[in-house]
């Protein structure tokens, strides 16, 4: 199920595209985690901190700990505002950040920082980060990392996306049919066959997460509310259906061309009832009546 | 600017959108009419405009800008308008002195270097005046197109990040508006130009995609155009509208009908 996404663990990769857009269902997913009691650590690099917060209220707000990346991500400005050590070293600092509890890291997005890191060096680093519990020896089950990534699937080639698809432990592809969103989500859980499931859902303005049941009921690709749907049997000028009477006589009737015994019999012998036909000719002056049969000289 | 387009996008030039990326984007037909509506536009708006004009001299821009109505010299006289001719200028970058910036800074340099110092060159024209008062409505920034920077040997990872920092200056501090034209290769493999179309396309917030029509050309019937609008500030009000007219231009306007509503046709 897709509130469930983050009760796995491990790396979850939401894959958008341009017409379907992940970041909401990002934010969503981060809401949750927050209204949870987690702290979500997000590693911005597209969208500035001002237009990230938009839409979440102070309450969550202030379990979000914004790591900006988007206004200076290469050190142009020189002002010594950006980040020190650019972008990989701005996500290996959340792997050494140390501080207690559950934790929801959120990277917006990985399409970013595949286009701005060696493929490898992402990989082994996303690794570290979403293997997190092993590291401390004696951090209970529950106080897991979660990982979430958002990937722009036409923006990477198989490989990298191959490479990002096998860390994952969840991946979610957005997709959606008439102005409704839905996702497919694929678990990986261990030693155990990826299991998939296909959510239809939409995002209210609060950022909630509200599932639909199924796939948007009109079907046609222009409906038109004013034509109400007609029933096309009524009106007709024939008759549909039969009444048992007419059903009767229907299949009492003998059709013309049906040979049947007593069609024989009144053919063979012309009853006393029949009136017989009889023709009259009169022979005009060129007409010749030879009574034999012309075929009797046939050698036949 | 073509009033059609304007109802279409539901904007005047009294009440304009801030903050606000937009890709235009053509397929197998010229959409440099789009350019032609934006600058003109933006400059019957009062907005300050820089205008990165890499593909066409500045005097064509201006015969074009004069049927819609404005005057590109007058608005550059007047500071309105930054031009930077690329034609030009980007004979320039081989007889300056290494020392010295310039904006086409790239050209000069063996490897695909980045485009920080067009950046620079956009930051320096479009920085708000010290003297407080306002004298335009907010900054703009035009490029006409960045293919063709694809084409010159930059990478498209150097574009995404010279569009990135456009956005976080002018769109983002400066609450003013980006304008790019990138072609769409279409069926010609071209990776690089894929990964700057679907980038910018995740970045925008309106993308305006000019297509020829599949069945080929016609006299009356230039092209199609698909607006799509994107990243609205309510996730669900407006999820991603989409709307597709088609077009026919004229000498001085672009008339926009319904799909098979030409008037040629009924």
């Amino acid at each position: 199920m897709l509130e469930s996404l983050l009760a796995l663990g491990g790396l979850v990769l939401l894959r958008d595209s341009v017409e379907w857009e992940g970041r909401s269902l990002l934010k969503a997913l981060i809401k949750k985690s927050a209204l949870c009691g987690e702290q979500v650590h997000i590693l911005g690099c597209e969208v500035s901190e001002e237009e990230f917060r938009e839409g979440f209220d102070s309450n969550i707000n202030s379990r979000l700990v914004y790591h900006d990346l988007f206004r200076d991500p290469l050190n142009w400005s020189k002002t010594g505002e950006a980040l020190p050590g650019g972008p990989l070293e701005a996500l290996r600092a959340l792997c050494r950040r140390t501080d207690p509890g559950p934790v929801t890291i959120a990277l917006d997005s990985l399409s970013w920082l595949l286009l701005h890191l060696p493929c490898t060096t992402l990989c082994q680093t996303l690794h570290t980060l979403s293997r997190q519990d092993s590291c401390h020896g004696d951090s209970s089950p529950g106080e897991q990392v979660h990982v979430l990534g958002l990937l722009h699937e036409e923006l990477h080639g198989p490989g990298p996306l191959g490479a990002l698809s096998s860390l994952a432990q969840t991946e979610v592809t957005l997709s959606g049919a008439l102005g409704q969103a839905s996702a497919h989500i694929l678990y990986r859980r261990p030693q155990q066959r990826p299991s998939h499931q296909t959510q239809w859902f939409s995002i209210l303005p609060d950022f909630s997460l509200e599932l639909q049941r199924g796939p948007p009921l009109e079907s046609q690709p222009y409906p038109d509310p004013h034509t109400p749907s007609m029933d096309p049997t009524t009106h007709l000028t024939f008759n549909l259906r039969l009444s048992k009477k007419e059903r009767e006589a229907k299949d009492s009737l003998t059709l013309p061309f049906q040979f049947s015994s007593e069609k024989q019999q009144a053919l063979l012998c012309p009853g006393l009832g029949q009136p017989t036909s009889h023709i009259f000719y009169e022979p005009d002056a060129y007409d010749d009546l030879d009574q034999e049969d012309p075929d009797d000289d046939l050698d036949v | 600017m073509f009033p059609e387009l304007n109802n279409l996008l539901n904007t005047t030039p009294d009440q304009v959108e801030q903050g606000k990326l937009t890709l235009l984007c053509d397929a197998k037909t010229d959409g440099s009419f789009l350019v032609h509506h934006f600058l003109s536009f933006y400059l019957k708006a009062n907005c300050k405009v820089c205008f990165v004009a890499l593909i066409q001299s500045f005097s064509h821009y201006n015969i074009v800008g004069q049927k819609l109505g404005v005057s590109l010299t007058t608005a550059r006289e007047c500071g309105q308008l930054v031009f930077l001719e690329g034609l030009k200028s980007a004979v320039d970058v081989f007889f300056r002195p290494q020392e010295e910036p310039h904006p086409l800074q790239f050209l000069r340099e063996a490897n695909s270097g980045n485009l920080q110092p067009l950046y620079e060159f956009v930051q320096e024209a479009l920085k708000p005046m010290d003297s407080g008062e306002a004298a335009w409505r907010c900054p703009v920034l035009l490029v006409d197109d960045l293919s063709v920077l694809l084409s010159l040997g930059v990478g498209a990872v150097a574009v995404l990040d010279f569009v990135h920092y456009c956005r976080a200056t002018v769109c983002r501090e400066w609450k003013g508006n980006v304008v790019a034209l990138v072609h769409d290769s279409g069926d010609a493999e071209d990776e690089e130009n894929d990964i700057l179309l679907n980038g910018l396309g995740h970045q925008s917030h309106l993308i305006l995609r000019a297509e020829g029509l599949a069945t080929g050309f016609c006299k009356d019937v230039h092209g199609q155009l698909r607006i799509l609008w994107r990243r609205s500030s309510q996730p669900t009000a407006q999820r991603d509208r989409s709307l597709t007219y088609q077009y026919k231009i004229q000498d001085k306007n672009v008339s926009f009908f319904a799909k098979g509503m030409s008037p040629a046709v009924l």
